[in-house]
């Protein structure tokens, strides 16, 4: 694995290598002096294209435990701004000798073009609606939190599909780790031919009982006026999971940020089956494994000495 | 008024092909030859060797094939306004490189052709540095707004060939219907982009499985059928002539098809890159040399297309060439400019993806790439005796990688980029002039 570009790269041993190795981060996560030294002396650049949250501050903080040193980049009031391209962008950035480029960009396809203009090791944090590789790794590793084994297990994905590159992530992912996915939303919002990638479509509810996990997708208010549904009302009273819908053995997820009383109901978004909260505390520890087996553990280049993980003692959040 | 192609004044070509395998389907020739050039006009196909030495350029063609030279109704010159990717001179260079005698060009530059001041411009450009004819369209459009019509008479009298917004389709039905009217004061053959701009929206490539599993905004099928649809509707009942631009999906065969068994006038064109590609090549997000519009489509239509080929429900190939510069395709995919160049290896493409694998006859493929001349009212180029010379002659057994030696084109964005092809364009007769020589094909004086 040189880069992250698609889950589809991916084999299930190399997921695997990623979530064992998160399990670790997580058990940094619980010192009190949560930094280790593996990074040190390396730059990974953060390019963010679009605005984000929990995407960017978690592989930033990811960084910084690992103790690189971090140029962050956010498309309003850079270079961007002023008309540079993307190859510009990238040629200028790599005068740094990065190790690696955490890309998030509008555009299918920005972070593979990426990987090809630069020496660094490139990591798609989200390119349009086609890939968001890290989120379907981090949302593995949290359901097998609570579950031995996707093998066999029915993961419903409701909602926004076409507009979701969470959705064909994480369908690739969960397939991969042996679980069946029905993706379930309105006829609008499905994209068509989607069938082929070995997934069921649904444009109900109804069967929604047979799912051991539901994960709705953010469901966007700008897609009334484009007629995708004619009125979010409508849309939560077929689509949406609330208390009624969700059966108590059910474990419900969702990559955030929710649009409380659309996509999901207040009450469930609480109640103890929701996982979404735990799945943006993953965030950060899979990123750091993402981030260590790219860079560390099969690095081109020979990784710094590790030395004691619990040397290096920067307080979390200042520049490294 | 005339509407004549235009090119550069040059010599006119005196020289025997010696032993060619020539093979013209439509004038009925199909054996071993001399092809006798004289003046720039086929002057007779002899038997091999009989021809007379008189002192004249003598090319050995044993084992090579002659064929008509192409006839290409669609390609972007780019002129005037994009010169950074193309202008006449390099355009008709790569025309006569692919084996094409004649070439129209369309109208979307920047500005548009709108105008007869226009035409007359290009034409006089024309004929200081193509190397082969050229026609121009004018759009049929003020602007290609799609609002008013342009000074469709004028335009003609300037030297339009025909009509053409191509780029953008006409939208309004109204306005469309406007055209078939206006064309019967004018003449010129109206060639439409057909695509519903409604249905399209901002896809990017065919709507199908892939576009699925790239998060891809899709153009599906039906954007393109619907509007022949309406359009030979329209022309059938005005009487008026229409010629479909880039087929590319199997409805769009069955519309046309229908079109033409209810009498419409109706005439169309595919391109290589849908006859040869479909819109599995896009899942490496490769907009230079995967991105177009039409997009490339299923295996299904491609299947229609090639089908639609041999009954001659299309009867030509068009290139659509269409060149980019490096900056406008090295950005990711839904950003990058649409179109692919193609014509300097439309012929190779197409012998080596459907006549080598036995898809269809080699004498078909040179029947349509020289068929897009009779849609314009244009004579269709032959090797019939006392026909102008236009020849392509070809080595059918040469393999060539495409963009290893560079292009004549002055952008590289070819669909055929990297990979390795048989069958090579060794020298072009155009109009009667020699428009093309393969630089490592050496040409000898019969001794």
């Amino acid at each position: 694995m040189r880069h992250l570009l698609s889950i589809e790269d991916l084999s299930r041993e190399e997921i695997e290598a990623i979530l064992e190795r998160a399990k670790s981060f997580a058990e940094v996560g619980r010192r009190d002096i949560k930094k280790v030294p593996t990074l040190r002396g390396r730059t990974i650049v953060s390019l963010f294209y679009e605005s984000s949250t929990r995407t960017s501050s978690s592989f930033e903080l990811a960084a910084k435990r690992l103790s690189a040193d971090l140029v962050s980049i956010k498309a309003a009031g850079s270079a961007v701004d002023k008309g540079e391209s993307l190859k510009d962008t990238v040629a200028t950035l790599s005068a740094y000798d990065p190790a690696a480029i955490v890309i998030r960009h509008p555009y299918a396809g920005a972070a593979q073009l990426v990987a090809g203009w630069s020496e660094a090791v490139v990591v798609n944090a989200g390119d349009g609606k086609h890939e968001h590789p890290s989120q379907a790794l981090l949302d593995v590793f949290t359901l097998l939190q609570r579950l031995d084994s996707l093998e066999g297990k029915r993961i419903w994905i409701v909602g926004d599909v076409l507009h979701s590159r969470v959705a064909r992530s994480n369908l690739i992912a969960f397939q991969a780790m042996g679980a069946e996915v029905t993706l379930c939303g309105p006829p609008t919002l499905i994209p068509r031919g989607i069938e082929q990638l070995g997934c069921e479509v649904s444009h109900s509810l109804d069967r929604l009982g047979e799912a051991d996990v539901v994960y709705a997708l953010r469901m966007q208010n700008e897609r009334m006026s484009e007629n995708f549904v004619p009125s979010l009302r409508e849309y939560a009273a077929s689509f949406q999971i609330d208390t009624r819908r969700l059966g108590p053995r059910q474990l419900l997820m969702h990559p955030g940020p929710v649009n409380r009383g659309v996509e999901l109901s207040g009450e469930v978004i609480d109640s103890p089956q929701s996982l979404i909260s735990e799945q943006v505390a993953s965030g950060l520890v899979v990123r750091m494994a993402i981030l260590y087996e790219l860079l560390a553990a099969r690095g081109e280049r020979p990784a710094p000495s590790t030395g004691d993980v619990t040397g290096a003692p920067t307080p979390i959040g200042q520049p490294a | 008024m005339s509407q004549d192609l235009v090119m550069r004044a040059g010599e006119a070509a005196d020289l025997v092909l010696r032993g060619a395998s020539v093979l013209d389907p439509v004038a009925g020739i199909d054996g071993t030859h001399d092809v006798v050039i004289r003046s720039g006009k086929i002057a007779e196909l002899t038997a091999p060797g009989a021809a007379s030495d008189d002192g004249t350029e003598s090319v050995d063609a044993d084992g090579l094939h002659a064929f008509p030279a192409f006839f290409d109704p669609h390609v972007h010159l780019r002129v005037p306004g994009h010169e950074h990717k193309e202008d006449i001179e390099t355009g008709t260079r790569a025309a006569a490189a692919g084996g094409y005698c004649g070439v129209l060009a369309m109208a979307n530059t920047e500005p548009p052709v709108s105008t007869p001041a226009d035409v007359e411009a290009l034409r006089g450009a024309a004929s200081e540095s193509a190397s082969v004819p050229v026609g121009f369209l004018a759009t049929v459009t003020r602007d290609m707004a799609g609002e008013e019509l342009t000074e469709m008479v004028e335009l003609r009298q300037a030297g339009a060939v025909g009509f053409s917004d191509d780029g953008l389709p006409i939208a309004n039905a109204r306005v469309m219907r406007r055209t078939l009217q206006y064309q019967r004061l004018c003449g010129g053959t109206i060639a439409l982009h057909e695509e519903d701009p409604e249905l399209s929206g901002d896809g990017v490539v065919h709507e199908g499985p892939v576009s699925a599993a790239l998060g891809l905004a899709g153009i599906p099928a039906v954007s393109e059928s619907t509007m022949i649809a309406r359009d030979a509707a329209l022309a059938a009942y005005e009487g008026g002539r229409i010629h479909v631009q880039h087929l590319s999906a199997a409805e769009s065969v069955e519309a046309v098809r229908a079109a033409k068994a209810a009498g419409a006038q109706i005439s169309c064109e595919a391109s290589p890159h849908h006859l040869c590609l479909t819109d599995e090549e896009v899942r490496s997000l490769d907009p230079a040399r995967f991105k177009m519009n039409p997009p490339l489509r299923s295996e299904a239509d491609r299947q229609a297309l090639i089908e639609g080929l041999r009954d001659g429900t299309i009867e030509c190939i068009a290139t659509d060439h269409a060149p980019h510069a490096a900056e406008e395709k090295e950005v990711p995919f839904e950003q990058a400019a649409m179109g692919v160049t193609g014509l300097e290896t439309a012929f190779a493409a197409l012998h080596t993806d459907l006549v080598l694998p036995g898809v269809l006859d080699l004498g078909l493929i040179v029947e349509r790439l020289s068929g897009g001349a009779e849609p314009f009212d244009l004579e269709r180029p032959s090797l019939a005796p006392g026909s102008a010379a236009n020849v392509v002659l070809c080595d059918l057994g040469a393999e060539w990688t495409v963009g290893e030696e560079g292009y004549e084109s002055r952008s590289h964005n070819s669909w055929c980029a990297g990979r390795t092809l048989t069958g090579r364009v060794l020298m072009t007769v155009a109009a009667g002039q020699v428009a093309y020589r393969l630089r490592s094909f050496s040409l000898g004086v019969a001794s």
